[in-house]
């Protein structure tokens, strides 16, 4: 390759890959899964819940895809996200509506202490319930938007 | 003694930190000009994730004057998000998609 000019040494090597993009993908987007577990836990008594836990969920999910493509990623995750959206609500609405049960108003929260054998004492709160569906709305509807902007292109080939 | 060293050191944090976060201010401002008149667009790439780094700089110290941990999740949360903003960025400066359908 010593006699060629250098544009076209250029044009030979230069293909675009993403590498470095899929090998850290596999690494940081399980590390953003684990985060966004511990902020949808962590959500009712220091900063987090289900809004910023789906977030982040829905980034990771983006990760994947930006790094794998869309085949690959629908192959790996048969997730039909625009029905996780109706899921969250039913969710939402039944945790507010149960607390019909115990003659109080709509959408009161309680919490009670639990002692686990090794662990110590956690606390359980209802709100998390809430934060759940909170969570599979937000996830839901940010994964429907982002990929029916990337997709609105027709295959010309 | 030990009780006025421990005053001026108090007082010299302090006086630290404001300074620390108006030079910051300063930096973020410069940037949103380049953001807005950069000449290409990996210009205003760079400068993007310049400004996600600065955003968590001011988050820090803001941490830092109000004396709490409870903002460390938010730090580590912009740090997430203005990283893929500069994966996104930079796939479509190569690429042209963000979104592409097949592995090549």
């Amino acid at each position: 390759m010593g006699f060629m000019k250098r544009e076209e040494r250029f044009n030979i090597m230069y293909k675009p890959n993403n590498l470095i993009l899929r090998t850290t993908t596999s690494l940081i987007s399980f590390i953003l899964l684990g985060f966004a577990i511990y902020l949808l836990l962590a959500g009712h008594n220091s900063p987090g819940g289900g809004f910023v836990g789906g977030l982040v969920t829905s980034a990771s999910i983006i990760l994947l895809y930006m790094a794998y493509g869309k085949n690959s990623v629908d192959e790996i995750l048969p997730i039909n996200y625009r029905l996780l959206i109706p899921i969250g609500l039913v969710i939402a609405i039944l945790t507010g509506a149960g607390s019909f049960l115990f003659g109080v108003p709509f959408l009161t929260h309680t919490f009670g202490t639990v002692e686990l054998p090794l662990y110590g004492e956690i606390e359980l709160a209802t709100a998390m319930l809430f934060d759940l569906g909170v969570y599979f709305t937000v996830l839901g509807s940010t994964i429907t938007i982002i990929l029916s902007i990337a997709n609105d292109k027709k295959i010309v080939d | 003694m030990t009780n006025d060293i421990l005053i001026l050191t108090e007082n010299i944090l302090d006086s630290v930190t404001i300074l620390c976060l108006v030079g910051i201010s300063i930096s973020l401002i410069l940037l949103v000009y380049r953001v807005l008149s950069g000449p290409t667009n990996a210009d205003r790439a760079v400068a993007l994730d310049a400004i996600g780094i600065n955003l968590v700089a001011v988050a820090a110290f803001v941490s830092v004057i109000l004396v709490t941990t409870k903002l460390n999740d938010a730090i580590l949360l912009i740090a997430i998000l203005s990283f893929l903003g500069t994966v996104a960025i930079a796939k479509y400066l190569e690429k042209g998609v963000i979104i592409d359908r097949d592995m090549d």
